[in-house]
């Protein structure tokens, strides 16, 4: 599947890998998550009321449409963290712990 | 008055300028700002390790931009700068902030408030699909990551931002399927008088419009947005509007970016009680100011687009006068020749200002034309007929009481994508005035936390 995103310059940065939904991903350095993610996938999580893919809407931090989880199970939400090497993403919401709820 | 406990939220335009006002005076004041970088929005800051030039980034406002950021650096080490920490609530004199996981109560004497603001959005059948984005998403994917949000992008909506992020996709080589404007060129026409007030920004506005015709871009005013068409799984696949001759066109499309100009946030202003008035040229509640940013609270200042929405220039302008006032209320001199000037151009600005609103009005209208099945609230995937629905069957025509039966309002953006557009639908379904709905209230936190938050002592 290929990314939502296009890159149209600063592509000369250095790689980071990181997981996605269990399978090896490339960012490069200075990626938002989302960004990371949206160049990899087409969405970022589903939405919890319906059966749509969602891919963020403000990247701006307001909206809260782009939350996406590290595999042991901590919220992020991706528009406003940078990737980091060795990140591992879900883009499935994973069984809720309770000190990481909302 | 060294002991001063003065906070600012915001290291956007106004922010900044308030902060080097205050430091002059003598003041080192906390500085608040939820970004990794200072900048605010429109002068946002890319990553350290990009190369792109000022004038790349910022276009013609690349001086004020650099200028911007340059003052920054010099009172970086007297202000008590906190990046990456949010603002999340005020009470009993205090303002409650959150960074890393930690929580803190900061007392102050004096507060200003530069929230910013963010796009204001009508609903259209299907903008729940990935890909579509706010005006103000395209701008920062473009200026702070070098991305475009999509291979073939339509830019929808109105507002001075429709033209300039579709100009600067087209100059950084993306793909622009169209641009498509709710306004008429006749409404710009005849708010020319009003924008002649500014002609620098009225001629970079000309010069967008020849960028996008220059690059081939089709641009078509006066249209309504039918629906935004894609699937669960993969998301925006095109777009219809209606043209004003009535007839109905597709573009095919991955990414859509909507907005009809900014509205402020104004959560952090709700929550100091400060008084809010209808303000009925742009159909939105507004919190009462006086000229120089004083709001209704005492020792609470507003200023930027947080307050009444100007631009960038105008925001500088804002943060230096409510500096001046915070220093007047303290009893500090204050110049007055400068602070007369900055009034005078601060009228030409909202003259300007006034002439955005008529040449790109938001289309109240649309949203009595919803149909039903048009979701309001992306959050909860809440319809227009729902909202509809505890309007005509339960009576609920008053904003807060349409939230607590319809949810509209009352997902994790905590209304601010929703709250004005589902006020129309209550407004029109209930045929009463915008006014008589009232307000949705500011609500803390401000922005979801996590329940793992730690409280600490300041």
């Amino acid at each position: 599947m290929t990314g939502r995103f296009v890159r149209l310059a600063e592509t000369g940065r250095a790689p980071v890998r990181f997981e996605l939904d269990g399978a090896p991903a490339e960012a490069l350095a200075g990626d938002t998550l989302l960004v990371a993610v949206l160049s990899n996938a087409r969405s970022v999580r589903s939405s919890e009321f319906g059966d749509d893919r969602r891919a963020g809407f403000c990247l701006m931090g307001a909206c809260q449409d782009c939350w996406v989880w590290t595999a042991a199970g901590e919220r992020l939400r991706s528009c406003t963290t940078v990737v980091e090497e060795g990140m591992q993403i879900v883009t499935t919401q994973p069984e809720g712990s309770w000190a990481k709820v909302a | 008055m060294g002991q001063s406990r003065v906070i600012v939220v915001g290291a956007g335009p106004a922010g900044v300028r308030c902060a080097e006002v205050l430091v002059a005076a003598g003041i080192k004041p906390i500085l608040v700002d939820e970004s990794r970088r200072d900048g605010g929005q429109i002068y946002r800051r890319q990553p350290e390790g990009f190369t792109r030039s000022y004038p790349s980034l910022y276009g013609t406002e690349a001086e004020r931009a650099r200028a911007l950021h340059q003052s920054f650096e010099s009172l970086r080490s007297r202000v008590d700068y906190r990046p990456e920490t949010l603002a999340w609530n005020i009470y009993d004199r205090q303002l409650h902030t959150v960074s890393a996981g930690v929580t803190k109560a900061l007392p102050f004497d004096a507060l200003v408030v530069c929230s910013g603001a963010t796009d204001r959005l009508m609903p259209v059948k299907g903008w729940h699909y990935a890909g579509t984005y706010s005006m103000g998403a395209a701008q920062i994917a473009l200026k702070s990551q070098a991305c475009a949000i999509g291979r073939q992008v339509v830019f929808a909506g109105t507002g001075p931002l429709l033209y300039l992020v579709a100009a600067q996709y087209v100059k950084a080589g993306a793909k622009v399927a169209a641009v498509l404007d709710t306004s008429s060129l006749w409404k710009r026409v005849r708010a020319l008088p009003k924008l002649a007030a500014r002609p620098r920004v009225l001629l970079n506005g000309v010069s967008l419009m020849r960028t996008l015709r220059g690059a081939g871009v089709k641009v078509v005013t006066g249209i309504e947005p039918v629906e935004i068409h894609g699937s669960d799984e993969d998301g925006v696949r095109g777009i219809t509007y209606r043209s004003q001759d009535g007839a109905t066109h597709r573009v095919e499309c991955d990414a859509v970016a909507l907005g009809y100009h900014v509205r402020p946030e104004t959560q952090l202003a709700d929550l100091a009680r400060c008084e809010f008035r209808f303000d009925a040229e742009t159909r939105q509640w507004l919190p009462t100011v006086d000229q120089d940013g004083r709001s209704t609270t005492p020792g609470v200042y507003l200023a930027g687009d947080g307050a009444r929405v100007l631009g960038a220039d105008g925001a500088e302008i804002a943060g230096k006068l409510a500096a001046w006032a915070l220093l007047e209320d303290m009893g500090h001199p204050v110049p007055d020749a400068e602070r007369a000037a900055l009034r005078r151009e601060r009228e030409a600005m909202d003259r300007f200002r006034q002439g955005l609103v008529e040449a790109f009005p938001w289309p109240a209208e649309q949203a009595a034309r919803l149909p039903d099945e048009a979701i309001v609230c992306r959050c909860e995937a809440i319809t227009a007929g729902e909202l509809r629905r505890v309007v005509n069957q339960m009576g609920a025509c008053e904003a807060n009481r349409a939230k607590a039966f319809s949810r509209v309002g009352m997902g994790r953006c905590q209304g601010r994508y929703c709250g004005h557009a589902g006020a129309e639908v209550v407004a029109a379904a209930a045929g009463i005035a915008l006014e008589k709905v009232g307000r949705l209230r500011g609500q803390a936190p401000v922005k979801p936390l996590s329940m793992a938050v730690r409280e600490e002592q300041e």
